[in-house]
């Protein structure tokens, strides 16, 4: 079983719905056993980080993911579940569940293109990734693949080794992010067509492994 | 860098789409489902459905669709039409879509924008406006004014105004249709595309009359809009979304190519 975190944030129903499309099972739950007795989990999450990891840990689940990290369990964050694992996020200053070490920083203002135009924040559309390494749950990905973004932060991990793919939107930002058993994409891959379920196909049969 | 998007508009009365696909064999298909997912597979990077449906007793089929819909598309997807109130914007949310669009509710309750957006985002909040142009006057100095039901009744709003205040108010994008463009096929309205476009920090999707490829690389460099929106060129089977996209890409204009 594949537990799809519920802590309030966001359409979960949509993650919910491509997973099963694909033919694994899947739960939306916020009960730390069952949580800690799934098979792998999914994290995902709209909306301010402030108010996210203080539910998070009103429920307790903040102590749960990292337990369930340390133990090995294939980890997906997505969006702002991809954010909040890291140390800090300049969103509402929120001290956040450290499972990579970094920060979560708001894209500057203006922000230009290389013709000098003003880019739009939200980085709101489609976009591509380019891999700065491989990863099993990435393996099918295509030079010319797409993904839906929208957000206003991104996250800048400390170490590069933990840098998987970056994107540009007037800056080069980090776009997957992954430590050991945990990978995350700020991108929506259950929004993001057949490039992205082939993400959450190869997440939901992937040992947690395999990656250096 | 982000590519331009390119979104089917879809309009559904009684769950049924108001104009069928008519493809080159001449086969009709007037399922929304059907329709967004033969769109969805050909390389749309969103839809939108319009609910067009007269009477509020009929709301539950429109969101039986969306329900069926987010079962057989993973792109984002958003539903205006007949949205009013929080509680009509939760149950399109909970049935799928990805985001709602208020109109003329927004017009006469400008709050519906704001309250949306603190509930469930500014991602899922898009405020439609539907645009005439007129004499420029003291109150609507940008010479376009802001109408609603369907442009049969003037608000005396100026859409430059209400753009920034929609934006201001938390909405996540603009689907701006100019009603004197729409239905022409003579191309968009670049020049109010542009305005807007450049006077707000968030998205904007062109929509009124496309109906070549050329309207669509107007609409998204000189009129700088983020998205376009699409009906009677692809629905009448001129050009499919693939050729668009394909036509775009040699203009230099970038898109989504891969899926």
């Amino acid at each position: 079983m594949i537990s799809i975190i519920d802590y309030k944030a966001g359409n979960l129903k949509s993650v919910e719905r491509a997973v099963n499309k694909l033919g694994f099972p899947c739960k939306i739950t916020q009960k730390q056993d069952e949580i800690l007795n799934s098979e792998r989990i999914i994290f995902p999450g709209v909306g301010a980080a402030g108010k996210a990891t203080e539910d998070l840990r009103q429920l307790g689940l903040d102590q749960i993911l990292l337990q369930s990290f340390k133990q090995g369990k294939p980890i997906l964050g997505i969006c702002l579940g991809a954010q909040i694992i890291l140390d800090k996020s300049e969103e509402n200053n929120a001290i956040c569940l450290g499972l990579i070490k970094g920060n979560v920083i708001r894209f500057p203002s203006p922000l230009l293109s290389p013709e000098k135009k003003r880019l739009k924040i939200p980085h709101m559309g489609w976009n591509g990734v380019k891999l700065l390494k491989e990863h099993p749950v990435l393996k099918d990905l295509k030079e010319e693949d797409e993904f839906y973004f929208v957000h206003s932060y991104y996250t800048l991990p400390a170490s590069e080794k933990d840098i998987i793919g970056m994107t540009n939107h007037g800056i080069d930002f980090s776009s997957i992010i992954g430590h050991k058993n945990l990978i995350a994409t700020q991108f929506h891959p259950e929004k993001s067509g057949p490039a992205g379920l082939s993400i959450l196909k190869n997440f939901c049969l992937w040992s947690g492994t395999d990656v250096e | 860098m982000l590519s331009k998007r390119i979104i089917p508009c879809l309009d559904v009365r009684d769950g049924k789409t108001t104009k069928g696909i008519k493809f080159k064999e001449n086969i009709d298909i007037g399922d929304p489902v059907e329709m967004a997912h033969h769109y969805y597979l050909q390389g749309a990077d969103e839809i939108v459905f319009y609910d067009i449906t007269a009477s509020s007793d009929h709301r539950d089929i429109m969101i039986d669709v969306v329900r069926r819909v987010a079962e057989t598309i993973f792109i984002p997807f958003s539903v205006g039409g007949g949205i009013r109130t929080l509680n009509d914007m939760r149950q399109v949310l909970l049935a799928g879509a990805e985001k709602v669009s208020v109109n003329s509710a927004a017009v006469k309750n400008p709050q519906i924008i704001s309250q949306g957006a603190r509930s469930f985002g500014s991602q899922c909040i898009v405020l439609g406006m539907d645009v005439k142009k007129v004499q420029a006057t003291p109150d609507i100095p940008s010479g376009y004014e802001i109408v609603i039901h369907g442009g049969r009744a003037c608000t005396g709003m100026d859409a430059l105004e209400w753009a920034r205040q929609g934006e201001d108010m938390g909405a996540g994008e603009i689907c701006l249709n100019s009603i004197d463009a729409d239905g022409t096929q003579n191309g968009y309205e670049l020049v109010l595309t542009a305005l807007i476009s450049s006077n707000v920090n968030i998205p904007v999707i062109a929509s009124g009359g496309a109906g070549n490829i050329d309207h669509l690389q107007e609409a998204l460099t000189r009129g700088r809009a983020d998205a376009a929106l699409v009906a009677s060129i692809i629905h009448y089977g001129t050009y499919s979304i693939k050729e668009i996209k394909d036509t775009l890409a040699l203009k230099g204009v970038k898109v989504r190519k891969n899926w």
